[in-house]
């Protein structure tokens, strides 16, 4: 197990299986909110589903709606339990946000370095603690 | 952090719940942007509108059952529903009866009912260097690169905490510094004759997005002066295959009257050749179809223009568009009656084509579920419709998607495009 240590941008803690891209992603256009399908027919993730995963996105691209889409996500219960990016990314800290101001339900949020942001792989397990920490277990 | 005597008393709730709410969420943004204090804002435009289920009616109304006033003029991007014409296509009353009770909390609150993706072409468009907060990417695109007035990339749900409280994190593009170029894209060998091509900015917008998904592009290389509208489907594109919320263009935009100056002084940290190769390359990227199958165009993403019908109205007088093919041009519901009381809907309407004002199908569930292909000259649409809408796009310009809807058939005048 390996053990990095992130900035945390939401805090708490999660874990799940990774779902992990190099590329950004608009969740609108690109997150079903009504199931957690990637959508987005041109990203390397389509077709995957990042409901209950740990997703690992750079950044967001595109939409402003982003933020909303993922707010509705997790009112029906089909967000990523946390995420990772390379960078305090706002759209994605926002909807946790609101999703604790409206449903006292946020999901965290860590910010690594783009080296090891490139090191997440899909299908690893991953634990995001309180303080920032990201435990991450080959799924290998 | 530093706070004002201001922001102290909102989130005291000196100011009531609402803007205490508001004040709450932007503070405990604060950080998130990586800076200590806050600013005012001028004015702002509202992404938040956008019916995305059950979550964005509740926040809405939520704020508004609070009592909240917006502090600055605030214009409304689309909503999820033509609450005047939705009976016409595919909406599920729910989700128009919902989105409707959003759009009402959203006027309660002050706001300006422009209902436009394409507020800078309206009366209340901002000015150079004003300071804004603007929601809806190719909005902010616009705003920031367009016009210069000075907006960051805000998500839908904080354009309005920032409309309510006035005020906004001190941060990126609301300062100089946060507007230098980042990356020199030098167009080379691209003739003048496909810049002055409508199909050309779209393409440029999806390129530059592609290559700077995160940085702030100076395109160097323009002989043409583009039209307002060609800038702005460079905006949608750009904002669509990257987060590009600001490029300058050397000679046509307002921070970039030199490459120099667009850099504030600087050399470029990167440069990149742009040609005919990487062009067309994007071209090709734009659509996801094959053959000549066409169910649909749809055309006005982001929201069609006056100048926009005056170039559509001469292509379709005394035409008419295949059975087998739905016609849809996208606006607000200012221009639609100015483009009525002008003229120049009669023929368009008389063509076959339908006008869908307020939204559009990518924000409201409007279209039948037989629509496979549908055929756009806008980036926006193109890049969203297979995501959204489960359907193929074919990209064409203006008159190649006039000529397909009349022929029933997809068909291209690809010119330079093709190798």
């Amino acid at each position: 197990m390996e053990r990095l240590k992130g900035s945390v941008i939401i805090q708490g803690a999660a874990e799940g299986r990774v779902l992990a891209s190099t590329e950004p992603l608009s969740f609108w256009g690109g997150y079903d909110q009504h199931t957690g399908e990637i959508i987005d027919r041109r990203h390397p993730l389509s077709g995957e589903n990042g409901s209950g995963r740990i997703l690992a996105l750079p950044f967001t691209r595109g939409s402003s709606t982003t933020t909303a889409i993922l707010l509705e996500s997790v009112r029906r219960g089909v967000a990523p339990a946390g995420i990772i990016t390379d960078r305090a990314d706002v759209f994605l800290a926002l909807a946790s946000v609101v999703a604790d101001e409206m449903y006292q339900n946020a999901f965290p949020m860590v910010a690594v370095d783009p080296e090891v942001f490139a090191a997440l792989r899909s299908g690893d397990r991953a634990r995001i603690l309180e303080d920032g920490i990201l435990e991450i277990e080959s799924g290998s | 952090m530093v706070l004002s005597q201001f922001d102290e008393a909102l989130l005291a709730g000196e100011e009531g719940p609402a803007s205490q709410m508001a004040m709450r969420i932007l503070h405990r943004m604060l950080p998130v942007f990586g800076v200590d204090r806050f600013m005012d804002v001028e004015a702002a435009h509202i992404d938040s509108t956008v019916y995305m289920g059950v979550a964005t009616m509740e926040y809405a109304e939520r704020l508004a059952e609070l009592g909240a006033k917006v502090r600055v003029p605030s214009t409304l991007n689309v909503s999820g529903v033509d609450e005047h014409g939705w009976q016409e296509w595919e909406v599920p009353e729910e989700v128009a009866a919902n989105a409707t009770r959003q759009m009402r909390a959203y006027e309660a609150m002050g706001c300006i009912p422009t209902w436009t993706c394409a507020p800078y072409q309206t009366e209340h468009a901002p000015s150079f260097g004003q300071q804004i907060a603007a929601g809806e990417s190719n909005v902010i695109g616009y705003y920031n690169s367009v016009i210069g007035a000075r907006t960051e990339r805000y998500p839908d749900l904080l354009d309005i905490c920032a409309a309510i409280t006035g005020r906004v994190p001190a941060a990126g593009l609301h300062l100089d510094e946060g507007r230098r170029g980042s990356v020199l894209l030098r167009l080379k060998d691209v003739p003048p004759a496909l810049q002055e091509d409508d199909a050309f900015y779209p393409v440029l917008g999806h390129l530059i997005g592609r290559m700077a998904p995160d940085g702030i592009p100076v395109i160097e290389g323009m002989h043409v002066q583009p039209t307002k509208d060609q800038l702005k489907a460079v905006c949608a594109g750009g904002a669509s295959s990257g987060a590009i919320a600001l490029f300058h263009m050397v000679g046509v935009t307002p921070e970039a009257p030199t490459t120099r100056e667009a850099f504030l002084g600087q050399e470029p940290p990167r440069v990149i050749d742009v040609g005919m190769n990487e062009l067309r390359t994007s071209y090709r990227d734009l659509s996801t179809a094959q053959g000549e199958q066409l169910d649909m165009v749809v055309l006005g993403s982001p929201h069609f223009s006056i100048d926009e019908f005056k170039a559509l109205a001469p292509l379709v007088k005394g035409r008419q568009k295949a059975d087998g093919v739905d016609f849809l041009v996208t606006c607000s519901r200012t221009v639609r009656m100015i483009a009525d009381h002008v003229g120049l809907l009669e023929p368009i309407e008389a063509f076959g084509a339908k006008i869908t004002v307020d939204t559009c199908p990518l924000t409201s569930p409007m279209l039948p579920d037989r629509i496979n292909n549908l055929m756009t000259n806008s980036a926006k649409y193109a890049y969203y419709s297979p995501g959204l809408l489960g359907v193929d796009v074919i990209y064409g310009r203006l008159t190649d998607c006039v000529e397909s809807a009349i022929q029933g058939r997809v068909i291209r005048e690809e010119g330079p495009w093709s190798d």
